[in-house]
């Protein structure tokens, strides 16, 4: 194989690398994308179990967080990728003796980075909600809202306010540990970066290529954050 | 009439009785982890081989032997290499701060399995000029190359609690330090310190869970830590038990230095208690 230049190797097309890199960025900015609302939605309703007068609740939604941000994520996607298929298939087989499963590592990588993202998520609502005076729920009761039209209508818009700054952690971590899931083989901004460099032995290149994406994701994230933040700042009341 | 009755006394709302839907919920998801737990016990009593224990219960010890000592060299030299970043980030000089910052700003926002990538494989594809320099032997090893990543990653975000540590303590304490004629190292030594350090201990803490954490991925470029035995353990037996036990042990280790954490600093706040 004669010697590739740097720019044929980067080039779009057949001889160059480009284009497979970024069907791996529109992969790793699908299934963040993809975790985000889950992880959003469960880590809000762990919160919620947390700071509950109930001690059951509580009891519950700590062992959550405990487990999922105990574990070393590489673990929790290894027992996902390789456990979730074995319990699956036990299952199934109750009815139809001779089913397969088999679990898709897109799929496997979202339940797993939701699980974390989630207990990560939980501490961060956690904080907020505890920066709420009780006088907001009181007043909420006050004009005959529910409990739920309480919480929809006067918590929920603070609390989003006072999280944000800690959810775009989240997110910017969350954005990272996708890149765990190449090692389950889905076909992700690393996992294409590293075929590259393996075919054309240019690793060094190919692999800083995969940094450099991972930090324009988060340049791009952190403008997107700075227009949302503003503009919930406009809404807050004055 | 007795004393306490003169005393108001604030209490919590008492409990409510019966059984509210939270409750319900409650008990239901405390019952679900309960089988959760027993599941997972059941099987592994269940599963119970003494013959793969034999085999692979020492060189998960082993493992875990790596996977610490990889971990605290790593927090040791990233200590080291935080202080200039921390200088270079509260320095005045645009330059200095610049540099510290895209340092940081590099290492904070690319993940950790792309940096000791880019180190094992990039930077062991310069094979020839490595070994010109002589510097070949120390990018050769897995090790050696998790650890060098792994300082340069915990430097950066050690550097950033440092600097968030001394910026915490009011600028007063300077001045104060300053007119009492104390030069700056003996004002960092006598004054910031002991305060910075409360502030500090907890992230440091979180950084050091972390680190143990983020330990797992060096499994990935072949080094034979906890998680890399459990990945060898596993391609050999194709028994998840394999996952099942590394999973426990990286739990305890979490748990054990979380409260370890909590408890030093108990100690260290007592004085901030009334």
């Amino acid at each position: 194989m004669p010697a590739q230049s740097i720019w044929t190797l980067l080039s779009w097309g057949p001889d160059g690398w480009s284009d497979d890199i970024a069907s791996g960025v529109l992969v790793t900015i699908a299934l963040a994308l993809a975790t985000l609302p889950i992880g959003l939605t469960i880590g809000f309703f762990v919160a919620f179990a947390k700071q509950h007068e109930e001690p059951a609740l509580r009891l519950a939604a700590n062992i959550y967080t405990t487990v999922f941000r105990g574990l070393p994520e590489l673990v929790t996607l290894f027992l996902f990728f390789f456990g979730m298929p074995l319990l699956l298939q036990y299952l199934v087989r109750l009815f139809n003796p001779d089913a397969t499963v088999d679990v898709n590592s897109f799929i496997a990588g979202m339940i797993v980075l939701s699980l974390i993202f989630s207990s990560y998520a939980s501490e961060v609502f956690l904080s907020a909600f505890r920066a709420i005076p009780k006088g907001q729920y009181e007043g909420g009761y006050a004009i005959g809202l529910s409990k739920w039209q309480t919480m929809r209508l006067v918590i929920l818009p603070q609390l989003l306010r006072i999280a944000f700054p800690g959810l775009e952690n989240c997110w910017l971590s969350l954005l990272k540990d996708t890149s765990l899931v190449s090692v389950v083989n889905l076909a992700e901004t690393l996992r294409n970066a590293g075929v590259a460099a393996r075919v054309t032995k240019h690793s060094f290149l190919f692999y800083s290529v995969a940094a450099l994406v991972f930090l324009v994701l988060a340049i791009l994230s952190s403008i997107a954050t700075g227009y949302i933040q503003r503009s919930l700042g406009r809404r807050e009341a004055r | 009439m007795s004393v306490s009755q003169a005393i108001a006394v604030d209490r919590p709302p008492p409990q409510a009785r019966g059984w509210p839907r939270a409750r319900i919920v409650g008990y239901a998801l405390v019952g679900v982890w309960v089988l959760f737990g027993l599941g997972i016990v059941a099987y592994l009593v269940h599963a119970w081989n003494a013959e793969f224990f034999a085999r692979y219960a020492p060189a998960y010890l082993q493992g875990l032997g790596t996977t610490l000592s990889l971990v605290a060299i790593s927090m040791v030299t990233g200590a080291i290499l935080s202080l200039p970043v921390a200088y270079g980030r509260m320095s005045k000089s645009k330059i200095l701060s610049g540099l510290a910052y895209c340092y940081v700003y590099f290492f904070r926002g690319t993940p950790l399995l792309v940096q000791t990538y880019l180190v094992y494989y990039g930077v062991g594809s310069f094979r020839p000029e490595l070994e010109t320099v002589g510097l070949w032997w120390f990018f050769r090893e897995a090790f050696y190359c998790g650890v060098f990543a792994f300082s340069l990653n915990t430097a950066a975000y050690q550097a950033e609690i440092l600097r968030g540590a001394i910026e915490s303590v009011p600028r007063g304490q300077w001045e104060g330090a300053a007119s009492l004629g104390l030069h700056k190292l003996q004002t960092l030594r006598k004054v910031i310190m002991p305060q910075a350090i409360i502030v500090a201990l907890r992230p440091y803490g979180n950084e050091l869970i972390l680190m143990i954490k983020a330990s797992a991925i060096v499994a990935i470029i072949t080094v034979y830590d906890l998680m890399g035995n459990a990945k060898l353990a596993y391609a050999k037996s194709f028994d998840i038990q394999a996952y099942i036990w590394v999973a426990i042990v990286y739990l305890v280790m979490v748990e054990i230095l979380r409260h370890g954490v909590e408890w030093i600093e108990r100690r260290i706040t007592v004085h901030l208690k009334r």
